[in-house]
């Protein structure tokens, strides 16, 4: 367990992060980004980017990229590593202040923060679109199918599998 | 990341409380598992929408009230949501036991086929046709990821809630644009939200 074993790196990084992982899976992209690409090399922005549209992809949370990370740094043990050190610790915080406050609506505490955070969580996802954007769109024909993709998912109510499935469709036909 | 990650998007889903119309017996351990594991692998692109209708409508073993006080609780609370919520929902029914049955079946089937994806890109992730049709993908996902922060915006511009939008943006900023770290930043938004969002109460009450 010293400070060079890299299971113990993906334990402490993804601990901590997900203790401040307000808003869920998405707001925590660019964590994960300035972590995984910036800070430990642990994956190339390509990497990243492809591990983004697996998670996307696959049944489950979509917080699962993390075993992807995991994967990449330490294989099989890293993926377990990973995807339970972003899990437990904020399941188990969640059961205790659940037993806590039996009763939510009694206090407007929990209302009033969870209002507070909400425009808090909405630049980060804005941030992680961001990101991605810059590691995905390398040219024109990409920009213009992203924005189709969020013109056509904001405005009906289509299952988004379908479009990510259309844009693998478009990829392997070498059209983007 | 549609929906265990957009909070706002599931406001208006509130029902009329469906009263005692809940099942008899609460759902031994095996059943949560295999409960949890079921909508865990039909949740492409978030679980959030199958959780609630296996257990509200399906199992009925919440009322929706119930289900909705316990998403705003696992909302609130840092991490993932719906795994937040796993272990909450499963602890209510049966103790600690009943949630860690509950978090494994959401999390070991999907964590297993995500590992052997993991295995099979470590191989073939250079193949010209993966690289393309990952790229593909890329973009698509990225386009949903906006289409849900237009979303959750809507609301926000409707009031003209001049304060969310400042820190929404100063957020943005901070994190997209800066690259700061993401605890420095939330150690100085979290405060400062809750401050102007309790001030502001306080003014439209009096």
């Amino acid at each position: 367990m010293n400070a060079e074993n890299p299971i113990w790196a993906l334990i402490s990084t993804f601990g901590l992060m997900s203790l401040f992982a307000v808003g869920g899976a998405a707001a925590a992209v660019p964590e994960m980004h300035r972590i995984a690409v910036e800070v430990h090399h642990w994956m190339t922005d390509k990497q990243f980017a492809d591990a983004y549209a697996i998670a996307q992809l696959s049944p489950g949370p979509n917080v699962l990229i993390v075993t992807l990370i995991g994967y990449a740094v330490a294989g099989i043990p890293g993926a377990l590593a990973a995807t339970l050190a972003m899990c437990l610790p904020t399941a188990l915080l969640a059961y205790y202040v659940s037993r806590l406050l039996n009763r939510p609506s009694q206090s407007r505490w929990p209302g009033l923060i969870q209002a507070a955070l909400v425009p808090l969580s909405i630049g980060l996802m804005a941030a992680s679109a961001l990101i991605l954007a810059r590691l995905t769109d390398h040219t024109i024909a990409a920009l213009l199918l992203t924005a189709m993709v969020a013109v056509i998912a904001s405005l009906s109510r289509i299952n988004p599998l379908w479009l990510l499935l259309g844009g693998g469709l478009l990829g392997f036909a070498g059209i983007v | 990341m549609s929906t265990d990650s957009a909070p706002a998007a599931q406001e208006p889903d509130r029902e009329p409380d469906q009263g005692p119309d809940l099942a008899d017996v609460p759902p031994g351990l095996a059943a949560l598992f295999v409960a949890f594991a079921r909508m865990s692998l039909a949740g492409f692109g978030g679980v959030l929408v199958f959780a609630r209708h296996a257990i509200v409508e399906q199992h009925r073993w919440m009322t929706a009230d119930e289900f909705n006080e316990t998403f705003a609780l696992c909302h609130f609370l840092p991490g993932p949501n719906i795994v937040n919520l796993s272990m909450v929902f499963g602890a209510r029914l049966r103790g600690l036991a009943g949630g860690v049955a509950a978090f494994a079946g959401l999390l070991l089937p999907p964590t297993l086929i995500m590992t052997v994806l993991a295995i099979i890109y470590a191989h073939f992730g250079d193949l010209d046709v993966l690289r393309r049709s990952l790229g593909g993908i890329s973009c698509a996902a990225v386009g949903l990821l906006i289409a849900v922060v237009l979303r959750m915006m809507t609301p926000l511009f409707k009031r003209i809630d001049v304060v969310a939008l400042i820190l929404m943006l100063g957020v943005f900023l901070a994190i997209g644009v800066l690259r700061l770290p993401l605890q420095a930043v939330l150690l100085v938004a979290v405060p400062v939200s809750i401050g102007a969002t309790y001030f502001l109460r306080r003014k439209v009450a009096a």
